[in-house]
């Protein structure tokens, strides 16, 4: 996982709220057994509309996503995440996350910021003015600036240092191998294991 | 679950839980940190391990055990035809991908042909790998199985998939105990699955969230670990993470001898060590449901969730019956989906299909019960029956006996082992508007086929009703005929 402190890209204004994970990326995408590859299947149904954001050649390649409150709701689906991951996002911005949702970016490296809703219509504004302006975020500071607007976001001390650092759950795990192999070296011999094989 | 200090008394769940403790959480404002588990045995299938292998990969991470990990495949596999090439592209990938995972991360694999494929919770206790004190986890939520040899067992997702193959421990927050205490015993014609259907019926869905419970009391201290494995197995239909039984001479008998079990000096140290995981007394459960097993009839689903339960001659409930609107509303909704009106009695029910098998109910004890009642019997002829064994081996020791003659004599299908018709995921699914009495875990719309409709049910019910071809108890085929007056 990259680690991330700032990060500065063209943004995508999405005015919807309750963005569903089934929005995201519809259930059929489910069955697929890779982890990457998922670019095409993020709003899958939304692009078959000429009209939407993402199909307007100015924010194609847009990895900042400001969306309206409750992005994220619905099933547990990792996909989401690697949806949004694989088509290029590196922060989505909204005033109200999906708990879920909210702790499975984290653990991909994707920055889910919360931004009070007055300045995600500013943002909206700004980037429908100009769909070249920039987003730049700064997490040491949690600041963030759009055009004219400035402001600040929330993220928790936790989320904020596992991004800055880059570490995903088995990363963050793996920092206790002393203590992993201290337990197994302890570990009765009489307990079972599965190889070699006996039948 | 809060704090564990040496001299308390512990429940069964406690003590499993202290003695896999890696790295204890931190107090963080009060509130716990999830302590680092150690993990005794992963099982894996083809459904949700593919991108848990990928994540590896891409990391570049070996399997940390590969020695504490086993696969099979189940989900997708059909029963019929097992040497031809699966046909759906999907699952012929996920069974495909299993296979190069396995080869290439060292792991061992059952795989379709061989006598240990089968369903994952049957196939670790059948080899003797599930014994009591482990932890035990699985993609799969049905891992709960495994708690009824004492274990604490757990399903999890993909994603904590790949952090256990990739550092055999997961992390979990502490959670709620709670005992569920069957007194009393069980009528004739009664068993486990009824005491699990109307313990859901009684907590709900969602009455175990947060909880891990311990079944306890006369009636589960008299019950086989099969059976106790088919309660353990829904406790996830309850909401819980985990369900356990605390293990006694009949879980000692049942491992022993199994081919991972421990043998001579170990086998004894290891009894030792399990008769000491037992509840002790004056410990403190943070909740408590009593049951009456004398009480138990058998018990049947009307509607779509476990928790939609009544005693089979009872009769289909009214909307009206449920004070919360939101119960109220599920009711009204189920009855559309299911197609039945209030007030129908239960018995009155006609089926399409029968189906007897799934993680639940697909040992040779549930195939067992239900061949005695069936035996010498036909089946109604507009009834299917299909017979599913849990494993290979179930299989095999089924026909060691002769069991698939007398299902293949009533009229059933006798198929090859696996998930089959408990979810829709194979060749092997109901027909929309069909109707089933199923020994499987779940009647949630759509479960067993697009449409399809499902009463659970127990093994003897299952069979009995494949004899009346209505929704029937063991007593209504058991009784003599009428005498003609
Ligand atoms: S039999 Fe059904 S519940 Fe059990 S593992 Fe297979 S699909 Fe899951």
């Amino acid at each position: 996982m990259e680690p991330i402190t700032t990060h500065t890209g063209t943004g995508v204004p999405l005015r919807q709220s309750n963005v569903d994970t089934d929005q995201i990326i519809p259930a059929v995408f489910l069955k697929r057994i890779t982890k990457t590859g998922f670019e095409d299947a993020l709003f899958y149904a939304w692009r078959k509309n000429p009209d939407f954001v993402l199909n307007q050649e100015a924010y194609k390649n847009g990895t900042v996503l400001v969306a309206g409150p409750d992005f994220g709701t619905g099933s547990s689906r990792e996909h989401a995440v690697w949806a949004l991951r694989d088509y290029g996002f590196k922060v989505v911005i909204s005033s109200r996350f999906a708990d879920i949702f909210y702790s499975n970016s984290a653990k991909q490296g994707l920055l889910a910021a919360k931004v009070a809703q007055p300045d995600v219509e500013l943002m909206w504004k700004e980037l429908e003015k100009d769909p070249a302006t920039e987003i730049t975020v700064d997490l040491e500071s949690r600041t963030l600036r759009c055009g004219t607007v400035d402001t600040t976001f929330e993220i928790d001390n936790y989320t904020r240092w596992r991004l800055m650092e880059g570490l995903d759950d088995i990363s963050l795990t793996l920092r206790q191998d002393a203590a992993i192999g201290a337990y197994e070296s302890t570990r009765p011999s009489l307990k079972p294991t599965t190889l070699p094989v006996k039948v | 679950m809060v704090e564990i200090a040496s001299d308390k008394p512990l429940t069964l769940a406690e003590k499993v839980w202290r003695d896999h403790v890696v790295v204890r959480g931190k107090d963080n404002d009060g509130q716990r940190a999830p302590d680092l588990l150690y993990i005794d045995l992963h099982l894996v299938h083809e459904v949700t391990s593919p991108q848990a292998f990928e994540g590896l990969r891409l990391a570049g991470r070996p399997v940390r055990r590969p020695d504490l990990t086993i696969a099979t495949e189940d989900h997708n596999t059909p029963t019929l035809e097992i040497d031809k090439p699966i046909a759906d592209p999907i699952s012929r990938i996920q069974v495909d991908t299993l296979r190069a995972n396995c080869e290439e991360f060292g792991i061992r694999l059952h795989s379709l042909g061989d006598a240990n494929q089968g369903i994952v919770h049957v196939v670790g206790p059948q080899l003797g790998l599930t014994q009591p004190g482990m932890t035990v986890v699985c993609g799969d939520s049905h891992t709960s199985t495994h708690g009824a040899f004492g274990s604490l067992a757990m399903g999890i997702g993909t994603s904590e998939v790949e952090h256990v193959l990739a550092t055999q421990t997961l992390s979990l927050k502490p959670f709620k105990t709670m005992a569920v205490t069957v007194n009393g015993t069980l009528k004739p014609g009664v068993s486990s699955k009824d005491i699990i259907l109307a313990v859901i019926a009684e907590i709900g869905t969602g009455g175990g969230q947060g909880y891990v419970l311990e079944y306890r009391g006369t009636a589960i201290e008299q019950l086989s670990m099969e059976a106790r494995m088919t309660i353990c197995n829904m406790s996830i239909e309850a909401g819980a993470r985990a369900g356990m039984v605390g293990p006694d001479e009949t879980t000692f008998d049942y491992v022993q001898g199994r081919p991972h079990a421990p043998t001579g000096e170990e086998w004894d140290t290891a009894v030792e060590y399990w008769r000491s995981l037992r509840t002790d007394e004056g410990a403190e459960f943070d909740a408590e449901v009593v049951i009456d097993a004398d009480q138990l009839e058998p018990f049947v689903t009307w509607g779509t969730n476990p928790g939609h339960g009544v005693s089979l001659n009872d009769a289909v409930p009214q909307p009206t019956d449920f004070d919360d609107p939101v119960d109220r509303e599920s009711a009204e909704r189920a009855l559309e989906y299911m197609d039945l009106e209030p007030g129908t009695r239960m018995k009155d029910i006609r089926v399409d299909t029968v189906f007897l098998g799934s993680c639940t109910n697909s040992r040779l004890e549930d195939l067992r019960k239900a061949a005695e009642i069936i035996r010498g019997r036909h089946k109604d002829p507009q009834v299917r029956m299909i017979v599913v064994p849990g494993s290979a081996q179930v299989r095999l020791e089924a026909e060691a006996e002769g069991l698939d003659q007398v299902f293949k004599d009533f009229g059933a299908e006798w198929r090859f082992a696996g998930c089959s018709m408990c979810l829709g995921m194979n060749p092997d699914q109901l027909a929309p508007g069909e109707r089933c009495a199923s020994t499987s875990n779940r009647n949630f719309e759509g479960r067993q086929g697009k449409g399809g409709r499902t009463h659970l049910v127990s093994p003897v019910v299952a069979a009995a009703t494949a004899i009346r071809g209505t929704l029937s108890a063991p007593s209504d085929v058991l009784l003599p005929e009428p005498t003609p007056a």
